[in-house]
């Protein structure tokens, strides 16, 4: 059978690479038709080289993406999951470090750790450290760029999201877990039963990963989805009643969660 | 050798332009940074593989702007997928090429294999069978990714476990028809050629006399692994994870000999060592570079560099 440039080759069942795709993460099944060693020598071994070769290098970089839930996990269970998950969900990017968006779902699904609950947060956040990690360059907003709106502005100001700025409310200890076990020292004893919410910001180079409280995390999440200053500190306000604005104005700025902000009634955006 | 480095001034964006001319590099790992930083002249160029400053920011492409500053750097990409049957994906050629336009390589390089099908990103380098239907389409590949970028790619022989049964052209001629028709050049892993001789059990020296020599613009050396297959024959594995083999170095010299000073690049890309190991295996293959460096002046690869 002959390719003419104008026939599609997707899906082509016969292809070699069709053939490839179906069986590669299967170990069950067959080596496909037409593959040899040397002489007519049987390929099964040296075929199951690439099907070893794509999945160690998928779950290595599981590894690598998720250390602390590895670490947690401990290696060989983790890599027995991973393994599942890229049978389950093998990555649609070329780009391997954006591989596990899903990884937090399918952690949570898996019914032999169903007991470790905060470890799907836990892979959350360090996906969104990664995300972090790799986001478009920006200079954060700075005190100026907000001292800079006229005074009766700034209840309308409206701020940008930072590219690099995550955050993450979880009912248990992740802030603890994921510096106990990425910068230690580790702590004689974790309670992960504790609510905690944090924020992951890469104003410069290094990632930065902060605890910040309830309000805190209702007032950035606020901000962030375009609510104007008054509204959004009205917001944390009502759900917490000790919310200290100044000092979430103050955390605004020094994390680098914003890239900008603008009066609300202006057309420029200021950033 | 004598290179000038000329740190960019801040109204001059664009990188010095250095020729690291039939010198030896090593792969670019950030865990080497300060070191290579520090001391830029130990080698004679680096390489990195396209996909990881693919990102839109962040620690990677302020690392590789600075090495840039100081070294020749070459892009060697990984996921192209140029041997699949799928069209290429245009999205990662836009962002391959902008990788070319950023960083100005002074080498751009491919793999004849594939990695993505149907949507499915692999993450290995997947052989493919030689018949005139592949080869027209590698070359359709080529073509587009040679236009994208707007210069010559180097296109690298596989290193490969399994023959097809379809296959109807030899590997030499099959690469040598593609850059007869894309007009590419080739970048001869000997490594890979060591790994597949042993594989399919013909000799790597009938290979290499085989080879279309003139098209190389780059070489590369690495390490090997060494299992065995159905019948308990000796199978190798590219693996990148140790220091290139005796056998390998040999048939490196025989090349150089041949074909004068090629750009050569040592890659290293599991169980990384320290930098020092890495410089080191640069450093042999530096001085048998230079053992042939002079003796010959016009050989047909500097085409590729005009």
């Amino acid at each position: 059978m002959r390719y003419t440039p104008d026939m599609p080759a997707e899906g082509n069942p016969a292809g070699y690479d069709g053939a490839f795709g179906s069986v590669l993460l299967d170990p069950e099944r067959a080596t496909p038709e037409g593959l040899t060693g040397p002489r007519g020598k049987s390929a099964n071994k040296r075929f199951n080289v690439y099907r070893n070769n794509v999945t160690h290098s998928l779950v290595t970089a599981l590894t690598e993406i998720f250390p602390t839930v590895a670490q947690i996990l401990g290696e060989d269970n983790f890599r027995m999951i991973a393994r599942d998950f890229v049978r389950a969900h093998p990555p649609r990017s070329r780009l391997v470090f954006e591989y596990g968006q899903d990884f937090a779902r399918f952690l949570a699904g898996c019914a032999p750790i169903s007991h470790l609950k905060y470890l799907p947060d836990v892979a959350r956040l360090e996906r969104a450290w990664l995300d972090a990690y790799h986001a478009t360059d920006h200079a954060p907003l700075a005190a100026d760029d907000l001292s800079a709106l006229p005074p009766e502005a700034l209840a309308t100001a409206v701020f940008t999201p930072h590219p690099a700025a995550k955050f993450i409310s979880s009912a248990y200890a992740i802030h603890t877990i994921f510096t106990a076990h990425r910068e230690g020292p580790m702590p004689e004893r974790i309670n992960a039963g504790v609510a905690q919410a944090v924020l992951v910001t890469r104003p410069a180079l290094t990632v930065q990963v902060r605890k910040i409280d309830h309000g805190q995390f209702l007032f950035i999440e606020a901000l962030s989805r375009g609510a104007p200053l008054q509204q959004a500190a009205g917001l944390s306000l009502a759900a917490v009643p000790e919310f200290d604005l100044q000092a979430a104005i103050a955390l605004t700025i020094e994390s680098g969660a914003f890239a900008g902000c603008r009066s609300s009634s202006d057309i420029d955006e200021k950033d | 050798m004598l290179r000038e480095v000329k740190l960019p001034s801040a109204n001059d964006s664009r990188f010095p332009a250095l020729d690291p001319a039939g010198r030896a590099g090593a792969s670019f790992k950030p865990q080497h940074f300060e070191e290579i930083s520090a001391e830029p002249t130990s080698v004679g160029f680096v390489e990195v593989h396209a996909e990881n400053y693919m990102g839109a920011g962040g620690p990677p492409h302020a690392a590789l702007t600075e090495i840039r500053n100081v070294l020749p750097v070459s892009l060697h990409g990984v996921c192209m997928s140029i041997g699949g049957l799928d069209p290429l994906d245009p999205d990662h050629l836009s962002r391959f090429a902008r990788l070319v336009e950023r960083y100005e390589p002074f080498k751009v390089s491919e793999h004849l294999a594939w990695s993505t099908h149907d949507d499915v990103f692999f993450n290995d380098l997947l052989p493919l069978p030689y018949t005139d239907e592949t080869l027209a389409r590698v070359c359709e590949h080529i073509n587009q990714v040679q236009e994208a970028i707007g210069r010559p790619l180097l296109l690298e022989n596989p290193s490969t476990y399994v023959l097809f049964s379809e296959s109807s052209w030899n590997e030499t001629d099959f690469l040598r028809e593609i850059v007869k028709r894309t007009g590419c050049g080739l970048l001869l892993d000997i490594n890979n050629v060591f790994v597949s001789a042993t594989n399919h059990g013909f000799s790597a020296t009938e290979y290499l006399a085989d080879f279309p020599l003139a098209h190389v613009g780059e070489i590369h050396l690495a390490g090997h692994d060494e299992q065995e297959d159905d019948e308990g024959a000796p199978l190798l594995i590219d693996s990148h994870d140790r220091p290139v083999a005796d056998p390998v170095w040999s048939l490196y010299e025989m090349v150089i000999e041949q074909c004068g000073p090629v750009d050569t690049l040592v890659e290293w890309d599991s169980d990384v060592p320290d930098w020092p190991i890495l410089r080191s295996e640069a450093i042999a293959a530096e001085r048998i570079l230079d053992r042939h460096r002079g003796r010959q002046q016009s050989v047909k690869r500097h085409a590729l560099h005009s």
